[in-house]
């Protein structure tokens, strides 16, 4: 298994879904490649990165348009009232 | 599923408040909609990227929310429950858009050589990727990386990574088969990885 091979298999094997020989030569390759284990860490790192990044306490808007609210609250109550 | 046999125990203040909204409370109801609209709204104008239809999906998901209080069966907090009701409101939306053809995504991958070497040894993140994390600057970069990615790889990202969906919701809210939504998934993380890899390298350089 090359670098390349190896980079294709990454999230198989983070997610335990290879099989033991391809499991095997990937886990060979990488004890011999600090390439490859930078870059496992560095794929893990951006799942990581990722959620912290769209986490509510990133992302919340504090803008919500009163409009939307009322405009929310008015097609409830016609639905109530059909 | 009735309430009591749901594996999940319904916290008391959202049993209350589940109670008042069946009950038709109106002011309980607008407390509702204020209280969970900003979150309705970060996540259907994450998917969608327009604001309009993001406002439009926002009010439909809360309708639709009204119109399933009945039949709710309380498995999970009524917060998680809103937030699926508008993921499905935004992904019903992002079905009817006319897709963009799909763009070329060879520059945007991690590059190797003739013999399937890294083209440029790939550097250790791990110092600088908690220091990331902690960077209100970095997770905005780290935010529009992902708006940068071509559509059908940043929705795939979106669904499974940062909504947490499964693989097989993500694959049929899409319509495409489990063996596709892994392809994209892992290809749009590594192109993320790649658009990651010079804020990180700039982040090793700068002082703590």
């Amino acid at each position: 298994m090359n670098c390349r091979e190896l980079t294709e298999f990454l999230m198989a094997y983070l997610d335990g879904e290879l099989p033991d020989d391809t499991r095997s030569s990937f886990e060979f390759h990488l004890h011999g490649c600090q390439s490859c284990v930078n870059y496992l860490e560095s794929y893990r790192a951006t799942l990581k990165l990722g959620r912290a990044a769209c986490a509510d306490d990133g992302s919340l808007p504090s803008d919500v348009p009163e409009a939307l609210v009322q405009a929310i609250l008015a097609a409830c109550k016609k639905e109530a009232r059909s | 599923m009735s309430e009591a046999r749901a594996a999940f125990a319904m916290p008391a203040e959202d049993a209350a408040l589940l109670a008042e909204l069946r009950a038709g409370d109106g002011a309980a109801y607008e407390r509702w909609v204020r209280a969970s609209a900003p979150r309705v709204l970060s996540v259907v104008r994450r998917l969608l990227r327009n604001e309009q239809d993001a406002q439009e999906v926002a009010q439909e998901a809360f309708l639709s929310a009204f119109r399933g209080l009945a039949s709710f069966d309380g498995s999970a907090r009524l917060s998680t429950w809103l937030h699926r009701i508008a993921v499905n409101a935004a992904l019903m939306r992002l079905r009817t858009r006319r897709r963009h053809p799909e763009e070329p995504i060879e520059d945007l991958l991690p590059r190797f050589q003739a013999d399937g070497n890294h083209e440029h040894a790939p550097s250790a993140w791990a110092a600088q990727s908690e220091r990331a994390v902690a960077s209100a600057e970095v997770r905005k970069a780290v935010r529009a990386a992902i708006d940068e990615l071509p559509d059908m790889y940043r929705d795939v990202l979106l669904l499974r990574d940062i909504e947490e969906l499964t693989t097989e919701e993500a694959a049929s809210a899409l319509g495409i088969t489990i063996a596709a939504l892994k392809t994209r998934l892992h290809r749009a993380r590594l192109m993320l990885r790649e658009r990651l890899d010079d804020l990180m390298n700039e982040l090793e350089g700068a002082p703590e």
